[in-house]
C-alpha cells in the first residue's frame, strides 16, 4: 500500500489522457456504427493503391478510405453512406470502376480481369424483362459493353481482381448499435456491482467497478489516440474485458476477506498488502496464459481479429494493474473494516477448515 | 480425503463419452449432396418422392451414399462432385416432369460425411456462420407505417361503399395521416354513420369532433388492429421472401424476423450478391382496377374507341388513367378507373393450375375475407366488364392482365386466357411478387466469399491451437504433473465446449472462434488458482493430501465468484448484442460453464485417481515450492 498513491497518480494521468483524447479526437467508429460500405478486394498482383483511390474519387467518393491490409494484394475500401444510392448499386459501381482501372493499367480485357462481374451481369440480364434499360443502368454504373450470347472463356479463379467481401450497413442500424453498446456497458456494470455487493460488500463492488471502468476508458483512450478502428468486435472485446478483469479484483477481494478472518490482529493495510502479495503469482500466471492466447490471435488472427485482440491485450495489461493497484486502494479508502466482512458467528467454522 | 465416490467418475465418464460422440461429426469433413425441397404448396416430401429418387438413381446407375430426410427436405449424399452434378440433372428431370412449373427445387449442398447413425442421434457438425462458410447476409427493414397506411386506404373504400349502400349521406371521406376523417352535414347522419362503421369493423376506433358547419368522425386503427396489421405484414413479407429465395435455389436459407420490423435473410454459399439482391430487392405492389373503356372488342362492354382516342391525344377523362396492356406483340390501350378495388395485400394465393372443365392453363386466385366481400360487391353489376391487374414495380405501374369478368366473383376465382402453362406460371409469379404487404429496404448487407470463409476457419483454428500449445508448454514446465493434469482438464474443456456448440447447433462465427480461444485462456485461471493454492498450503507446512484437499476447497469460492462476474458480462452481450457479438457471447457463456465443470471436477478426479489412493504421499509434483524467504515467515507469524 506504500506505493498506492504513486500508482494512483499514474492511473489518473493515463485516465486523463484517455478522457482528453476521447473528448477531442473521439473514436474512429467503424462501418458497423456509422453506416457505410466496406469492400475487400483481392488482386493477383499488388495494385497501385493511389490509382484505386483516384478511380473511386472520380465516382464522387472523396472521403473514401483505401488501404491494403495483411498483404499488399488485399485492399480494403471504406465508403461513407451516400444518400439515394442503395448498397447494392454502390458496390456494383465501385467494383466495376476498379475492374476498369485494373484492365486499363494491365492492358487486359474487362472480362479477363473480372469474370465474376461479367457472369453476374449476364445472369441478371437474362432475367430482366427490359434488357435495354438494364444495359443503360449497367453502363452508367461503369460496366463494359458485353455480348452475353458468347460464352465467357475466363474462369473465376483466373480473375485478376476478386471481390471477397462486401459489407453495407445502413445508418439506422449504426445508431442502434451505439445505443445497445452503451446499454450493455451500463447493465454489465450494474450487474457486477450488485453481485459483488451481495457476495462481499458494496464497497468492494464500487471499488471493482471503478477499477474496471478505468480499464475500459483507457482501452477506449488507446483506440481514440491512435485512431484505430472501433468496430462491433472491439466492443465485444471491451465488454469481455469488463467481465474478465473483474475476475482479477474478485480474486484479490476474496483473499482480503479470508485474511480478515485469519489475521485477526493485523491492520487493514497489512491485510490488503498480504492479500495482494499472495495472489500476485496467480495474477501473473493467469494473465500470462490468457495473453499467450490473445497474442496468438493478434499474430495469426488476420484483419478481422486484429483490433479485437489488440483491445484484449490493452485490457489485460491494464486489468492486472488496475485490480491490484486501483481497486484495492479504493477499498482501503472506502474504509473497509473487518466487521464489514466477518460475521461473528462464522468464526467457529474457520478453525474447522484448518 | 481425496477420493471420489464412483458415481462422480461415472458422471465424468458419461459426459466425456457424450462429448466425444457429439464432437466427432466435426472431423469427418463434408461431402457433396443434392437437396430436394418442395417448391409448390401442393408438393410434399413423402415416401413416394424418396422412392422416385432411389429408383431414378438406380436406373441411371448413379451410386448414392445415403438419403437423409428432415421436416421439409431430402438430402441425397454422393461421393464426389461429378456424381452430384450428374444426379442433380437426372433427379431434376424425374421430379419436375413439367419444366415450366417445377414442383421441387433442387440445390447443391455440402453435408457432413459422418456415418449415418450420427445424424440419427442429431450429432451434427457445428453450424458455421456466414463469415466462416461464405455467403450473403441481408437485414431488411419493413416499412410498417406504410403497411398501416395501406390498410387504412383499404378501409376508406370499404366505408364509402357501406355508407352509400345504407344511404347515409356524407360530404367527404379521406385518409389524413394515420386516420380516416369523414365529414357529415348533420349530427344525425354522423350518428348513423358511426353505428354503421362500428357494425362493419371492430378494427377502427371512432372519435367525433365539430368544426364550423361540419360534423366530423375520425377513425383510427385500434392498437390491436395495428399490431395485427404489422404482424401480418411481416409474415407476408417473410413468405414472399421465402418464395423469392427459393428461386435462387439456396440449400439452407435462413429467413426470420428480427426485432419488431426487421427480417434477416442469410444465404449460405451464394456466390453472386448482385443477383440475390436483384431478386430480393424487387419491390412490387399489386392493384386491381376496373376498365372504364376499351377499344379492341366491339362486342364487349365499355367499348368506346372515341374515348380511347381522346385519351391518347391527352384528353383523359376525370378519375381515369390511360394504360397499355402488352401481350406478345399486341399493345392494347385501356382506360382504367383511378379507384383501386383491391390491393395485393388481399391476395392470399395465386398459383398456376388447370381448369377442371377444359384443362386449359389458368391461374387460381384466393382472396382474404375482406377482399372477397369487396370483390363480390364490385363484380355483382360488372359481369362482362373487364378488370385490370396492375403490377407496380419501382414506382412504374404496368398492366399484367385485363381479364373479362364472367360471373360474380368471390374469394376464389380463376384467371383464364393463359395460352401455355408457362404463361399461367409467369402470371402467378407476377401476382405473388406483388403481394408484398409493405415495402422493404436493405439496411445491412454482408457478403463473404467462400475462399475468405475457409481462410477464416483456418485463422481461428490456428490461433486457438498455437495459443493452446503455448499455454500447455508453460503449465507443464511450471507445475509439472499438476500442470499436465490442468492441461488435460483444459483440453477436456475444449471438447465439452465444441460438443455443446454442436449439440445446440449454435452458429459459430469468427468472433465465436475467438471466444473459444479466449475461454481457453480464461479457463486456465481456475487451475492456476487451485495449483497456487495447493502450493501455498504446502508452503504452510500441510501434508500433501491435506494441501490438495484445502487447495481445491478454498479455490472453489474464488473460482465461482470470478466466473459469475464474467458470466454477467457474457449474458448482457448476448441480450444486447447482434450478429457476430452474439456468437461471441454464446461461446463465452458456454465456455465459462464448461470450464467450471472441467477445471474443478475433472481435474480433481484425475488428481484423486493419481494421488488420492496413495496411503503415504510425501510429494506432489507441482514444481518448485519456495519455503524460505519473507513469505514463509509471514505465514508463520499468523
Amino acid at each position: 500500500m506504500r506505493y498506492a498513491l504513486i500508482f494512483n497518480v499514474i492511473s489518473v494521468i493515463t485516465f486523463l489522457v484517455a478522457v482528453v483524447s476521447l473528448a477531442t479526437k473521439g473514436l474512429n467508429f467503424g462501418v458497423d456504427f456509422t453506416g457505410g460500405t466496406v469492400m475487400e478486394v483481392s488482386y493477383k498482383q499488388a495494385p497501385d493503391v493511389n490509382k484505386i483511390r483516384e478511380a473511386i474519387a472520380k465516382l464522387g467518393f472523396t472521403d473514401a478510405a483505401v488501404q491494403t491490409f495483411g498483404t499488399s494484394r488485399d485492399v480494403l475500401i471504406r465508403l461513407p453512406v451516400k444518400q439515394g444510392l442503395s448498397g447494392a448499386r454502390l458496390s456494383d459501381r465501385v467494383f466495376n470502376h476498379i475492374c476498369q482501372t485494373e484492365a486499363l493499367s494491365t492492358n487486359a480485357s474487362f472480362e479477363a480481369v473480372c469474370p465474376q462481374a461479367i457472369r453476374s451481369y449476364c445472369e441478371r440480364r437474362s432475367k430482366e424483362p427490359d434488357a435495354l434499360k438494364f444495359d443503360q443502368q449497367w453502363t452508367s454504373d461503369g460496366g463494359p459493353v458485353y455480348d452475353c450470347s458468347k460464352p465467357l472463356a475466363n474462369r473465376d479463379d483466373e480473375a485478376k481482381v476478386t471481390l471477397r467481401r462486401v459489407e453495407f450497413v445502413g445508418p439506422q442500424v449504426g445508431s442502434e448499435l451505439v445505443e445497445n453498446g452503451a446499454l450493455a456497458l451500463l447493465f454489465v456494470s450494474l450487474g457486477i456491482v450488485a453481485y459483488l455487493a451481495l457476495r462481499f460488500e458494496w464497497k468492494f463492488g464500487v471499488a471493482a467497478i471503478i477499477a474496471n471502468l478505468h480499464d475500459v476508458v483507457i482501452i477506449l483512450g488507446f483506440f481514440s489516440l491512435f485512431q484505430w478502428e472501433f468496430s462491433l468486435t472491439v466492443l465485444a472485446a471491451v465488454l469481455a474485458i469488463l467481465g474478465y478483469s473483474v475476475n482479477e479484483s474478485v480474486v484479490v477481494f476474496d483473499r482480503i476477506r479470508e485474511n480478515f478472518r485469519k489475521m485477526r490482529k493485523a491492520s487493514v493495510t497489512t491485510v490488503i498488502d498480504n492479500a495482494i502479495t499472495r495472489t500476485m503469482s496467480r495474477t501473473i500466471i493467469t494473465h500470462g496464459c490468457t495473453q499467450m492466447m490473445v497474442t496468438s490471435m493478434l499474430i495469426f488472427g488476420g484483419e478481422t481479429l486484429h483490433y479485437f485482440a489488440l483491445a484484449l491485450t490493452i485490457g489485460i495489461c491494464f486489468g492486472i494493474y488496475s485490480s491490484v493497484l486501483v481497486a484495492s486502494p479504493i477499498v482501503m479508502w472506502l474504509r473497509v473494516s473487518r466487521e464489514d466482512l466477518v460475521k461473528p458467528e462464522k468464526k467457529t467454522d474457520i478453525g474447522a477448515v484448518i | 480425503m481425496n477420493r471420489y465416490p464412483l458415481w462422480r467418475y461415472l458422471i465424468i465418464g458419461f459426459a466425456l463419452v457424450i462429448s466425444i460422440i457429439y464432437t466427432l461429426p466435426n472431423f469427418f469433413g463434408e461431402v457433396p449432396a443434392v437437396q430436394i425441397a418442395p417448391l409448390k404448396v401442393t408438393a410434399k416430401i413423402d415416401a413416394a418422392v424418396i422412392q422416385t429418387v432411389e429408383q431414378t438413381l438406380k436406373a441411371n446407375a448413379i451410386g448414392l451414399d445415403g438419403i437423409f430426410t428432415d421436416t421439409n427436405s431430402i438430402k441425397v449424399r454422393f461421393r464426389d462432385t461429378d456424381t452430384q452434378l450428374k444426379a442433380k440433372d437426372v433427379l431434376d428431370q424425374a421430379l419436375n416432369p413439367d419444366r415450366d412449373s417445377p414442383s421441387f427445387i433442387l440445390a447443391l449442398n455440402l453435408i457432413s460425411a459422418s456415418p449415418r447413425w450420427f445424424s440419427s442421434i442429431n450429432a451434427l457438425p457445428m453450424y458455421l456462420g456466414l463469415d466462416l462458410r461464405g455467403g450473403i447476409h441481408f437485414l431488411l427493414q419493413v416499412d410498417l407505417p406504410s403497411a398501416l397506411v395501406k390498410r387504412l386506404d383499404g378501409q376508406v373504400g370499404y366505408i364509402r361503399n357501406a355508407l352509400r349502400e345504407k344511404k347515409i349521406s356524407y360530404s367527404s371521406i379521406a385518409r389524413e395521416g394515420q386516420s380516416i376523417v369523414i365529414k357529415f352535414r348533420d349530427a344525425g347522419m354522423r350518428e348513423k354513420g358511426q353505428s354503421e362503421i362500428e357494425r362493419l369493423t371492430p378494427d377502427l376506433a371512432l372519435k367525433t369532433a365539430e368544426g364550423p358547419g361540419e360534423f366530423r368522425l375520425t377513425a383510427t386503427l385500434t392498437p390491436q388492429a395495428q399490431t395485427e396489421t404489422q404482424k401480418s405484414a411481416i409474415e407476408q413479407n417473410i413468405t414472399t421472401l421465402r418464395n423469392r429465395v427459393n428461386e435462387l435455389g439456396v440449400a439452407e436459407p435462413i429467413i426470420q424476423q428480427q426485432g419488431v420490423d426487421r427480417i434477416v435473410v442469410q444465404l449460405p454459399g451464394v456466390q453472386d450478391p448482385a443477383r440475390a439482391k436483384d431478386i430480393l430487392g424487387r419491390t412490387a405492389s399489386l392493384e386491381i382496377r376496373m376498365v372504364e373503356a376499351q377499344a379492341s372488342d366491339p362486342a364487349g362492354r365499355d367499348y368506346d374507341p372515341a374515348k380511347i382516342e381522346a385519351a391518347k391525344s391527352g384528353n383523359v377523362p376525370f378519375g381515369t388513367e390511360l394504360f397499355y396492356e402488352r401481350h406478345g406483340n399486341v399493345v392494347e390501350p385501356l382506360l382504367l378507373s383511378k379507384q383501386v378495388i383491391i390491393t395485393g395485400e388481399r391476395l392470399t394465393k395465386a398459383s398456376p393450375t388447370f381448369d377442371s372443365r377444359d384443362q386449359r392453363p389458368v391461374v387460381s386466385i384466393e382472396l382474404d375475407g375482406q377482399g372477397a366481400r369487396i370483390m363480390r360487391d364490385v363484380t355483382r353489376d360488372a359481369v362482362k366488364r373487364r378488370m385490370a391487374v396492375l403490377l407496380i414495380e419501382k414506382g412504374k405501374p404496368e398492366v399484367i392482365t385485363a381479364p373479362t369478368i364472367q360471373d360474380q366473383l368471390g374469394g376464389n376465382f380463376q384467371i383464364t386466357g393463359s395460352r401455355t402453362p408457362r404463361d399461367a406460371n409467369d402470371l402467378a409469379l407476377l401476382l405473388r411478387a406483388g403481394a408484398l404487404a409493405a415495402p422493404m429496404d436493405i439496411i445491412e448487407e454482408r457478403t463473404v466469399g467462400p475462399s475468405l470463409g475457409a481462410e477464416n476457419i483456418k485463422i481461428g483454428f490456428h490461433s486457438t491451437w498455437i495459443g493452446f500449445t503455448l499455454i500447455a508448454l508453460f503449465m507443464i514446465a511450471y507445475y509439472r504433473v499438476m500442470g499436465v493434469i490442468s492441461i488435460v482438464a483444459l483440453a477436456i474443456n475444449v471438447l465439452f465446449l465444441v460438443a455443446l456448440l454442436s449439440m445446440l447447433q449454435a452458429t459459430l462465427t469468427l468472433p465465436g472462434m475467438a471466444g473459444i480461444a479466449l475461454t481457453v485462456g480464461m479457463a486456465i485461471d481456475a487451475n492456476v488458482l487451485i495449483n497456487e493454492r495447493i502450493r501455498e498450503e504446502l508452503r504452510n507446512g500441510n501434508t500433501p493430501q491435506a494441501a490438495i484437499y484445502a487447495g481445491y476447497d478454498r479455490a472453489w469460492g474464488t473460482i465461482i465468484d470470478s466466473n459469475i462476474t464474467t458470466l454477467i458480462a457474457g449474458a448482457m452481450l448476448f441480450l444486447l448484442g447482434s450478429g457476430p457479438v452474439k456468437g461471441f457471447a454464446v461461446v463465452l457463456c458456454l465456455g465459462i460453464l464448461t470450464s467450471l465443470f472441467s477445471a474443478v471436477m475433472v481435474s480433481r478426479s484425475i488428481v484423486n485417481l493419481h494421488y488420492g489412493s496413495r496411503r503415504r504421499l510425501d510429494h506432489i509434483s507441482i514444481g518448485q515450492v519456495w519455503k524460505a524467504g519473507a513469505e514463509a515467515k509471514e505465514s508463520v507469524k499468523r
